[in-house]
């Protein structure tokens, strides 16, 4: 009990440290960023109004994140949906695994600033081409635990399997599927980590009302404190998906 | 109605790789009896009991149940594995339902279940049913994998050194509830160990296989021991203590070491 309120207490006393630093450079060096005060005092009408529209890109922090958390929440469950059983296939089949190994690695590390020229290209939408960005670059992490917890079933289970004349839809749901959970949410959780990060850099390139589309918005505005805004909802939120998550993970575990 | 013929393991051999494991071994398994498979751990034995489940394939030779080779597993045929393997994320109950559900697909639900039931407190842990194996101690989930065994009604029951991992108290108290089910029914029973005194408290007949590789029958010895056997009786029967000489002078002048020795004298 002691220990958790001295950790919360350092955790505060890091924020402030930063937010002093924040301070001191925009004081001393860098007289266009605005100081964590002057952050508050121009973006203080979007937060006090999280729910306010007054215009396409104008609207409170609330609404924005919204939207984004919308677009992620779709792009995420396209990337389960494609990811989790392209995960079964690969770690149960070494042929299909021999086969699509490489390419997977190649696709893996190619940013979504690359993808999104195409997704343009295809479907000729901003929307659909984020979430074709998003759901491309966020699923690899669930693929690739769910076929390393595919892999990880013990031999001893297959043979229940045969043993037991299991069908394999009945080996799925009763083996493998079971087997497999805690790894295939641990990729989840990274999944929709990068999904996250993927959102920023598809809402500034398409201009689609959101964190990341507000942000790159206002810094065409010259309204630097709204990108300090964005950067600290950015930050906040995926640290709370992140934390969701994670517990999500923990009650799986346990059970 | 072919059910008097016996099981065979016909010039069985298998290799893997350059080394050929098991060669030419030969037995017949008549119904209802009670069959060990003993021999110095790592001489083949288990790879015996996994062909004969199905498990592996032989590269000669094979298996014959009811006249026909088979070369697959079914469930007439039984495992019960060294450790329970049990499925963790599922309760004791639904373990055991699972193999129920499996070998008797017509039977209704409710049916099926009380069959799950019913073997369950055949091995005297119904009171487990709703636990998850984690919760239960070794000696407990190795019931359970027996239950589930039985729940498919076997013909045949193969055990794989089913009480190897168990404590010596646990270990007695299961060779005491494998011998009064078998009692029961009569089924045709397979077991590999490496323990002479289970094999000849629970056994017919002992089959010693040599050392590998090319393991094969060394001696098959039939325990005539009178039945019910209670263990104190038996361990004092003067049949008991001439079989068991006569199993380790085999297991001595079979054992690589001693020949070595042997040799070096």
């Amino acid at each position: 009990m002691k220990k958790s309120i001295v950790s919360i207490l350092l955790s505060f006393v890091g924020i402030f440290l930063v937010l002093g630093l924040w301070a001191a450079i925009s004081a001393n060096v860098a007289p266009d960023l605005p100081s964590p005060l002057r952050t508050w005092e121009e973006s203080r009408l979007y937060i006090m109004e999280p729910w306010q529209k007054r215009g396409e890109m104008d609207q409170g922090i609330g609404l924005m994140t919204a939207y984004s958390l919308l677009r992620v929440a779709k792009g995420f469950a396209l990337a389960l949906l494609i990811g989790t059983p392209l995960g079964f296939l690969l770690g149960s089949s070494p042929l299909f695994f021999r086969m699509f190994d490489p390419t997977i690695q190649i696709l893996r590390p190619i940013s979504p600033l690359a993808w999104l020229p195409l997704g343009l290209i295809l479907f000729r939408q901003s929307e659909p081409a984020a979430l074709f960005t998003i759901a491309l670059c966020s699923m690899w992490p669930t693929v690739v635990n769910t076929m390393q917890g595919v892999r990880a079933i013990p031999q001893d289970y297959h043979n229940v399997a045969k043993v037991l004349r299991l069908s394999p839809w009945r080996k799925f749901t009763k083996i493998m599927l079971p087997a497999t959970l805690p790894y295939m949410f641990s990729g989840y959780r990274l999944s929709l980590g990068i999904a996250w990060l993927v959102i920023v850099a598809a809402e500034m390139l398409t201009g689609t009302p959101g964190v990341g589309g507000f942000l790159w918005q206002e810094y065409n505005s010259l309204i630097y404190s709204h990108i300090l805004l964005c950067i600290l909802t950015i930050g906040i939120v995926g640290f709370i998906l992140n934390r969701l998550m994670g517990f999500a993970e923990t009650r799986l575990r346990a059970a | 109605m072919n059910a008097d013929r016996p099981l065979e393991i016909s010039s069985l051999s298998k290799s893997f790789g350059p080394v050929t494991v098991v060669k030419d071994f030969n037995i017949r398994v008549a119904p209802g009896e009670f069959v060990a498979l003993l021999g110095h751990s790592g001489c083949g034995k288990s790879t015996v009991l996994s062909i004969v489940a199905g498990l592996q394939t032989a590269t000669l030779g094979g298996i014959v149940i009811d006249g026909a080779e088979v070369t697959e597993p079914g469930l007439e045929r039984a495992f019960c594995f060294q450790s329970p393997c049990l499925l963790p994320w599922l309760t004791a109950f639904d373990n055991v339902l699972l193999s129920a559900s499996q070998a008797h697909p017509k039977l209704s639900s409710a049916a099926q279940k009380e069959l799950a039931t019913k073997y369950l407190s055949l091995v005297g842990v119904a009171e487990y049913a709703a636990e998850l194996p984690a919760a239960l101690s070794q000696g407990t989930q190795q019931r359970v994998a027996i239950a589930r065994a039985l729940a498919q009604e076997p013909r045949f029951l193969l055990l794989d050194e089913p009480f190897g991992m168990l404590d010596s108290l646990t270990r007695f108290e299961l060779q005491d509830l494998v011998l009064d089910l078998w009692e029961k029914d009569r089924k045709t029973v397979i077991m590999v160990t490496h323990d002479i005194d289970e094999a000849l408290y629970l056994c017919d007949r002992i089959i010693l296989m040599t050392d590998g590789p090319e393991a094969t029958v060394g001696l098959d010895l039939r325990v005539s021991l009178p039945r019910p056997r209670h263990r104190q009786q038996a361990t004092s029967h003067p049949e008991y203590q001439r079989l068991r000489d006569r199993i380790i002078a085999f297991l001595e002048s079979h054992s690589k070491q001693f020949a070595t020795e042997q040799e070096a004298a």
